[in-house]
């Protein structure tokens, strides 16, 4: 081992053809975008007005195109593994490694669970809330800057991992002893908690900064009862967080204790207990799920409500279903291990909880079915991907609560079963909502809609794509079939992986009509203009604004006096109307520590990884510097006047005038 | 409510905005407490699982039985040091910024004498081949108190800034919030050191 | 202009609150380890007095130094922490009935 370099050397790269041609890819995709931005010279432009920005509007846009970079390599990862089954039939040896396909499902799942759904879902919150609650920007706008950097760096380590050593072969969730120091010496296992425990400092700071927001930011007149249900639906999300990630926190930092100092949490020699690993990573990673869907239903309540015409049926149900299922998905996490021997009393109890938390589902369920029932429908994509949910999720949450029962999880437990459950209520729920989402405020983020036609397009080949993916695994897990089989020797099963290969390639369809969709509606922006800020006949605050919406939201702080405000303010002619005058905007300036924070963790973090201890020790300091540092500033914010206030809001006036003139 | 109304509406929000802020970013540190608290709570599960399992070295009993005076001694600095920071901030109110920082050294004396006694035992520990390698109950242990430890020391070094942050500026808003949250910091340890003890060490001998 | 913002807000303490806080603590903290050091006492007892000096010294700090009290001002302060203490309780409780099963069945 080496002082300057750690275990880093010319061996960390990896020879393996496939991955070296990925390198070659990346490598050619990444000079040609440097390339490109250098060309057209606009690192200041980003830097200035994207990377050290802490509009949380901005913000937003930035995860959601990380994220949806990360969805290609996640799904890339997903082709890799049906296609290592089609080619290992009869038990054949495919084409990959045993060890890299480990690697394979591994990035798979921590791909798409931390690096496309949070970071979705983050996105969104970060899009919608402030604007739904009348508020300029979030609590600690600074720290969301922080907390995007530090989203960017954990999916930085997980990509790095490709190109520079392995990353870990433990599945998603690296259980003790397998991800222990002993049976994964290498460097990924380091590499999957590093970027964990950093994007999760990052997600921890999101879930603070928008409780805070929350509770403490709304508009005048806005009780938590008249707050838009998006909007509940994020904070229960941000105390889930809170709650939450903090278990994640300590449980991988003995992991790393037991790794790097000799500790004995989890190992099997000196007292360790790998089941106590299982028990703690649970306690997050149910809690953690409903993190990523209960957004996904706030989506969808606000979806069905403006594409139906009618308010949401049963608001306050709403309210305390989200409610419940907060509190309740903190009593059901040993459903994750039934079968890891804690008998029958503990199964029972939260065998029988989990099929409670079905109950307040149920009521959300049925509460967007009284909405539609009734209402002047119209069939936008977003509403397709709502009522897809509808059908898909509750297949889903079926299967849901038949795993639930102890002894059917027993026979099913692991088993294909299993996977084509969690796929199931995830896409079906989290990637639906977050397509619903991204679809009906993406006008309010660029000023355009989505071209309709490719937007259908690709909702339908993921519907279909979906159901042929997923449906045969079901069976398959009824047949016996476990997960992470790198190849199989039943030739029952090959018809249903078949079918299951050909869902996969419709999946690989419907995302390249979405790239299409993105190409398309870019090329079309002129025609299909957001020219009012309500393209959709929206019901909640942040249609009032223009599209997109002006850097610091609202000139003047509306006063909110029932639920659906903006509705309600259409309704009595009270929308639209300009004000007197205007009073200077007192805003945040835009800041560079995030990025450079997040610089110096993950030289530390990737000085972890290699051992490398000086640049440890050095990246740590320079983060406790910088940190410090950021607190001696105190040129941090100023005033927008009015006039340049006014000058905004008249070319908004006018805008809205030439829309009335042509509608 | 006229236009008219709401612009003066809205000078009354600009000036009362400093207000704002204060009391949104200390109750946003509140609430990173109560996510710190929870940290602390995954570190007590591990040790309420793992105390049985000494392997072949000590127990509880066998580390502390006899050793309960030092950290009695422990326990009333950090005490001590709480309760002077307390008189940290009452003098913060009345603007006395020369007693705030006598205090706050006052406190930060009594803070690094628990963090200097909690060295002490653990280099002592190590050196008696009691390390946290050497069996679970040792790794929870070691963990659960030195992560308390860390929080401590990070405390004084924020304490150290503060300090240099009110002599330089006075006690400006920045500053007073800053001192809010790190009083919400400093006694929330003392809060969590109450579990310490009674779990690790009171509860460790006892049963 | 001065701005004595502290005063409006809430949360403040007095003298009289630390010095209580300060000496309720000594004793809350004096007992149970006497109690330990000197022996004698049934571990049952032992074992009540530390739980419930722990739980009521962790309150009085909470009261006389955190300033938590009833007042509106402290209602989401009081709120979030009785929330937190539900998901400690839920996980602490949990996790040791789950363990000492999972210890007991297989033997691990």
């Amino acid at each position: 081992m080496d002082m300057l370099l750690g275990k880093l050397s010319w061996a960390a790269i990896p020879t393996d053809p496939i991955v070296l041609v990925t390198m070659a890819a990346m490598a050619l995709g990444g000079i040609a975008v440097f390339g490109a931005l250098t060309y057209f010279k606009l690192w200041g432009y980003l830097w200035k007005e994207w990377f050290t920005t802490i509009d949380h509007k901005k913000i937003g846009i930035m995860y959601v195109i990380v994220s949806m970079i990360m969805l290609l390599r996640g799904f890339a990862d997903a082709i890799m593994m049906r296609l290592q089954l089609a080619l290992a039939a009869g038990g054949g040896e495919g084409y990959l490694h045993p060890q890299h396909y480990d690697q394979i499902f591994t990035a798979h799942g921590v791909i798409m669970i931390f690096f496309v759904a949070m970071g979705l879902v983050v996105a969104l919150m970060n899009i919608v809330v402030p604007l739904q609650i009348g508020a300029r920007d979030v609590a600690f706008p600074m720290l969301n800057n922080v907390s995007f950097w530090l989203f960017v760096a954990g999916a930085g380590f997980v990509m790095i991992s490709l190109v520079l050593g392995e990353f870990a072969a433990t599945g998603w969730l690296a259980y003790p002893p397998l991800s222990g120091i002993e049976f994964s010496p290498g460097v990924g296992v380091d590499y999957y908690i590093w970027a964990l425990q950093i994007s999760g400092l990052g997600t921890l700071l999101t879930g603070v900064n928008f409780f805070v927001t929350i509770m403490k930011m709304r508009a005048p007149g806005m009780t938590l009862m008249k707050m838009p249900i998006f909007t509940w639906t994020a904070l229960c999300t941000a105390i889930l967080i809170i709650a939450v990630f903090p278990v994640l926190t300590g449980t991988l930092a003995m992991l790393t204790a037991d790794r790097y100092l000799g500790m004995h949490f989890f190992t099997n020699e000196a007292g360790g207990s790998p089941m106590l690993y299982i028990n703690l990573i649970w306690t997050w990673g149910h809690p953690e799920v409903y993190i990523l869907v209960l957004p996904a239903f706030g989506v969808f309540s606000e979806v069905v409500a403006t594409f139906s015409r009618k308010p949401l049926f049963g608001y306050k149900s709403m309210v305390y279903a989200t409610v419940s299922i907060t509190v309740l998905s903190f009593l059901v996490w040993l459903h994750h291990f039934f079968t890891m021997g804690a008998g029958p009393s503990v199964n029972a109890f939260f065998g029988i909880m989990t099929m409670v938390i079905a109950i307040p589902t149920g009521v959300k369920i049925f509460s967007w079915l009284f909405t539609m029932y009734k209402g002047r429908i119209r069939f936008t994509v977003p509403m397709l991907w709502t009522m897809g949910f509808l059908v898909t999720f509750t297949i889903g949450g079926m299967t849901g609560v038949l795993l639930a029962v102890p002894p059917a999880d027993f026979v099913v437990h692991n088993s294909l079963f299993l996977i084509a459950h969690f796929h199931n209520v995830i896409i079906g729920g989290v990637v639906f909502g977050m397509f619903a989402g991204l679809t009906y405020w993406f006008p309010k983020m660029f000023g355009f809609t989505l071209n309709e036609t490719w937007g259908r397009r690709s909702f339908w080949f993921w519907l279909t794509g979906f159901y042929f993916a997923f449906m045969p695994l079901y069976v398959l897990g009824f047949m016996g079939m476990t997960r992470r089989l790198n190849t199989y020797n039943n030739p029952a099963w090959d018809p249903y992986l078949n079918v299951a290969f050909f869902g996969a390639v419709l999946i690989a369809l419907g995302i390249l009509c979405t790239l299409i969709q993105i190409a398309v509606s870019i090329r079309d922006r002129k025609q299909n203009a957001d020219v009012t800020g309500d393209p959709w006949d929206g019901r909640t605050l942040e249609w009032a604004t223009s599209s997109p919406a002006p850097y610091y939201n609202f000139a003047h702080t509306p006063h909110v006096h029932e639920i659906d405000a903006f509705w309600e303010d259409k309704q009595a002619g009270r929308a639209y109307r300009k004000p007197a005058g205007y009073a200077p905007i007192h805003m945040p300036k835009n800041r560079v520590e995030g990025i450079v924070l997040a610089f110096f963790i993950s030289a530390f973090g990737f000085a972890m990884v290699w051992h490398i201890w000086w640049l440890a020790a050095g990246g740590l300091l320079a983060s406790i510097a910088t940190f410090i540092a950021l607190t001696f500033n105190t040129d941090v914010d100023y005033h927008i006047q009015p006039d340049e206030v006014e000058k905004v809001e008249n070319e908004r006036y006018a805008q809205l005038e030439n829309a009335k003139g042509r509608g | 409510m006229s236009e008219l109304t709401h612009q003066q509406h809205d000078h009354a929000h600009g000036h009362e905005h400093h207000h704002d802020d204060t009391e949104i970013t200390v109750f946003g540190f509140w609430t990173y407490l109560m996510s710190d608290l929870i940290l602390f709570t995954s570190l007590f599960i591990a040790f309420a699982v793992l105390h049985p399992h000494v392997a072949d070295g000590p127990s509880a009993k066998d580390l502390f039985g006899e050793t309960l005076d030092y950290v009695l001694i422990e326990t009333f600095l950090l005490l001590i040091s709480s309760f002077t920071f307390g008189l940290a901030m009452l003098a913060s109110y009345k603007q006395k910024k020369q007693q705030v920082i006598g205090w706050l050294i006052v406190t930060f004396l009594f803070g690094a004498g628990f963090v200097g006694m909690e060295i002490n035992e653990f280099s002592h520990l190590v050196h008696e081949g009691y390390g946290p390698d050497r069996s679970a109950f040792l790794s929870s242990f070691f963990s659960l108190v030195g992560t308390h430890g860390l929080h401590v020391s990070s405390g004084l070094i924020w304490m150290t800034l503060l300090i240099v942050q009110i002599s330089k500026f006075g006690l400006t808003t920045n500053v007073t919030r800053r001192l809010a949250c790190l009083s919400l910091f400093w006694h929330f340890l003392d809060i969590v050191w109450i579990l310490v003890f009674s779990v690790v060490y009171l509860l460790g001998v006892s049963s | 202009m001065s701005h004595d913002h502290n005063s409006h807000a809430s949360g403040h303490g007095n003298l009289k609150q630390y010095v209580v806080g300060f000496i309720l603590s000594i004793l809350l903290t004096v007992v149970p380890f006497w109690m330990v050091m000197n022996g004698g006492f049934s571990t049952g007892l032992v074992l009540t007095v530390i739980a419930v000096t722990a739980i009521v010294q962790v309150a009085v700090q909470l009261v006389f130094f955190l300033h938590l009290d009833s007042s509106e001002a402290q209602q989401m302060n009081v709120g979030a922490f009785a929330y937190t203490i539900m998901s400690v309780a839920i996980l602490v409780i949990g996790s040791i009935w789950i363990m000492h099963h999972l210890h007991t069945n297989m033997m691990m």
